[in-house]
């Protein structure tokens, strides 16, 4: 169940994420959680605390209690940053003390909604041209997905580790490290 | 209203924590205001020290859990007064503001400045258009405080492996830690080419130290807190302050204003998490914010000298990459651990460089052996589509690129400054630092002879593709040659904006870092420094509040 996305809006992205990281030997950007990403960033604040920093030291991945999913609690300051950053200023004037913010909500919701339920019925080359034309939607997205494959799992992304292993990256290795032959030798 | 502290202690970063060490060994009680977070120690038992760091790229360096959050607290930023009133809202030169500050991020590199550091101004004489000015101290008074901040820090390295390097009284307290693969080629190279790379005096144990551990390489150093606390700045003196029971800090909790009646401090103002406004008296106040912060504050309040806030230096940092046929894994091991000095050193073919460009003599900088870490950074720079992740198997702008990183010295300008903006605030209403900041001619002539040196390496090094790059950008006749990282200096080495001397009519403070108008403030960070040295500030920010704290004690 999504935190955010409609179910249409979910499906969209999946298609933009497949396109922008197309499958390889290894998954498509969407099958490796892209979409999950964007998701929980978008929904943070159904979370609670929401979904923003990841705790620490350890994931478990490499030994050591996983407390990684212990998300951080915000300060006042920080939720006000974020919750503007995420949900946009909406004409509240604390968070308009810089003028008006576009939330990401409302991107991602025009955006995909500029793409439509068409772009579901495009053909692949279709979708590209169409991913050219709405630039900067598209690098967002990009780099959203670039985080959400490559980041730590525990954000929602990078499913089953798969951004990682496809390219034989450890991530978080504390408590274990690694030892000083691996950082000297070849 | 009462004095429940002997001093008040504005950041808590090295300058801070080092403030907070001596103050509190003297017997004075110290209360430490810090505007960001704590995640660095627990302040109801400081002995043990508490694990909540983490190697999580997204938290650090995509969401910047060490904040400054930059639409919370922005700075801003222009070239000059053409621009209008700024360029540039939000993050600029961003130093983390949590408990520990700057030394959390830090990778710890804690060279010491060399004799002709102290004495720009009479060693190698006026530039016309900057305004150097020698040290009212120098190096062989220093010495013992560099010594001291080496062991109280924790720092590795080895004594004689620099032939650049000013008189030191002893060894490093720690043996270097594991050279990087990377490093290994890129000094191999350079020694051939007559170069003296060395092991990078570093703040992070290669030996269990001061009750600390030895590092385990996880990689995950510059720009994150280390989650086995194997990084020692600033947590060893700030423990060692709260252990002795006259030290409390206060998180969260943001300085708005010093209060000053007379020529005298009398306290602060802070604004609490929820906004609230508070005083607190002191007889003593230490400022250590860093070179922007610091004269924000002093501004706020109220003080007058035309001197606030001029001369910001930071380091004009040249780039030169070579993307090489082999793997270097640069994500294994302490971020950078060999570094070379022979840029810093003004030889003839710099005089010659200089000359041409009708300067009497250019600096560079040290130079750090680097290779990039971060995964998310590299994947955003590859276009979208099946080149993705072709691009990543290969990775060209990671895994097989290794660089160098040189620190260029940066001459002080009377018209580059930080001041109050006139129209941005932050959350609490407070107007932010804004930095208006040109280049000097001789960082860009300094920037382009040194950087086809260091390409010279790379390529002796095997790199199949060299690129240059700088920070800031350069513009004009003499830019060609690079191409730009940011328009803003991406340079965390930031100095100069409250420089101290003997003479008030040129200095911010006096020659034990006391602000003239008011001398029971001491400022004890970068913001001192009249000159800049190509080196990283922290180790000489530190040996200086040392030294200046023991006086300001008495």
């Amino acid at each position: 169940m999504p935190a955010f996305l409609t179910p249409l809006q979910y499906s969209i992205l999946e298609a933009v994420c497949a396109r922008l990281v197309p499958a390889d030997g290894a998954p498509d950007g969407a099958q490796m959680g892209a979409v999950d990403y964007i998701d929980t960033l978008l929904g943070a604040f159904t979370f609670t605390p929401p979904r923003i920093w990841a705790g620490g030291p350890f994931s478990g991945r490499f030994g050591g209690a996983a407390s990684f999913s212990d998300f951080e609690e915000l300060s006042p300051a920080e939720e006000l940053a974020w919750r503007t950053r995420v949900e946009g200023s909406r004409g509240i004037p604390e968070r308009e003390r810089l003028g008006p913010v576009t939330g990401l909500q409302e991107t991602y919701t025009r955006g995909l909604a500029e793409l439509g339920r068409e772009f579901l019925a495009l053909d692949l080359a279709a979708r590209d041209a169409r991913l050219e034309e709405v630039s900067d939607f598209t690098r967002l997205v990009y780099e959203h997905i670039c985080e959400g494959l490559y980041g730590a799992p525990e954000y929602g992304g990078n499913r089953d580790l798969a951004g990682w292993h496809y390219l034989n990256y450890e991530g978080d290795v504390q408590p274990r490290g690694f030892t000083d032959a691996e950082v000297s030798e070849a | 209203m009462s004095r429940d502290f002997d001093a008040i202690i504005i950041g808590s970063g090295p300058g801070g924590s080092t403030a907070a060490e001596i103050l509190t060994e003297a017997g004075l009680s110290v209360l430490i205001f810090e505007r960001g977070r704590n995640h660095l120690i627990d302040l109801d038992n400081p002995a043990v020290l508490p694990q909540r760091f983490s190697n999580d790229e997204l938290k650090y360096i995509t969401r910047h859990f060490l904040g400054p959050d930059p639409w919370a607290e922005p700075r801003t930023f222009r070239t000059s007064a053409a621009d209008g009133d700024r360029q540039v809202i939000g993050e600029v030169n961003n130093l983390p503001a949590t408990v520990g500050g700057g030394g959390v991020h830090a990778d710890g590199k804690l060279p010491r400045f060399r004799q002709d550091d102290f004495l720009v101004a009479s060693e190698l004489g006026a530039i016309e258009g900057a305004n150097i000015a020698d040290w009212p101290v120098t190096y062989d008074e220093m010495e013992p405080y560099y010594a001291q901040a080496e062991q109280l820090i924790g720092v590795a390295g080895l004594a004689g492996a620099n032939p650049f390097a000013a008189w030191r009284s002893g060894e490093y307290p720690m043996p270097p830690g594991p050279p990087m693969y990377g490093a290994l080629v890129t000094s191999a190279a350079a020694r051939k080419l007559g170069y003296h790379p060395y092991p990078a005096p570093t703040g992070v144990n290669s030996i269990a130290y001061d009750g600390r551990p030895a590092c385990n390489n996880c990689g995950f150093c510059a720009y994150f807190g280390c989650p086995i606390h194997a990084k020692g700045d600033p947590v060893a003196p700030l423990r060692r302050a709260l252990l002795t029971g006259r030290a409390e800090l206060r998180p969260q909790s943001h300085v708005s204003r010093i209060l000053i009646e007379n020529g005298k401090a009398t306290g602060i103002e802070w604004i609490d998490a929820r906004g609230e406004r508070h005083t607190e008296l002191a007889d003593r106040i230490v400022v250590a914010c860093g070179a922007m912060e610091t004269p924000r504050l002093l501004l706020l309040s109220g003080l007058t000298s035309e001197q606030i806030g001029r001369n910001v230096m930071f380091h004009m940092q040249t780039f030169v990459f070579g993307i090489m046929p082999f793997r270097v894994h640069g994500h294994i091991g302490r971020s950078v651990t060999h570094v070379h000095d022979d840029h810093i050193v003004v030889d003839g073919a710099a005089r010659a460089a200089a000359a041409e460009a009708g300067l009497p003599w250019i600096k560079g900088g040290l130079v750090e052996h680097c290779s990039p870490s971060h995964m998310i950074a590299e994947a955003k720079q590859y276009p979208w589509g099946p080149q993705h992740k072709i691009m990543m198997r290969d990775s060209p702008m990671r895994d097989r690129l290794l660089g160098f990183c040189m620190q260029g010295d940066d001459l002080p300008q009377f018209t580059n400054t930080v001041d109050l903006d006139p129209a941005v605030t932050d959350i609490w209403g407070l107007p932010v630092a804004r930095t208006t900041y040109q280049l000097h001619a001789h960082e860009l002539v300094a920037s382009r002879h040194h950087g086809a040196r260091l390409a010279q390496i790379m390529k002796e090094a095997g790199a199949e593709r060299i690129m240059t790059a700088t920070s800031p950008k350069t513009t004009g006749d003499l830019a060609t040659s690079h191409s730009e990282i940011s328009q803003v200096p991406i340079s965390r080495h930031v100095a100069g904006t409250a420089r101290f001397g003997a003479d008030p009519s040129s200095s911010v403070c006096d020659p034990w870092g006391r602000l003239w108008e008011a001398p029971n403030v001491m400022i004890a960070d970068s913001s001192l420094f009249p000159t800049g040295s190509g080196y990283g500030p922290t180790l000489t920010l530190v040996a200086l509040c040392l030294r200046n704290s023991r006086a300001f004690a008495a």
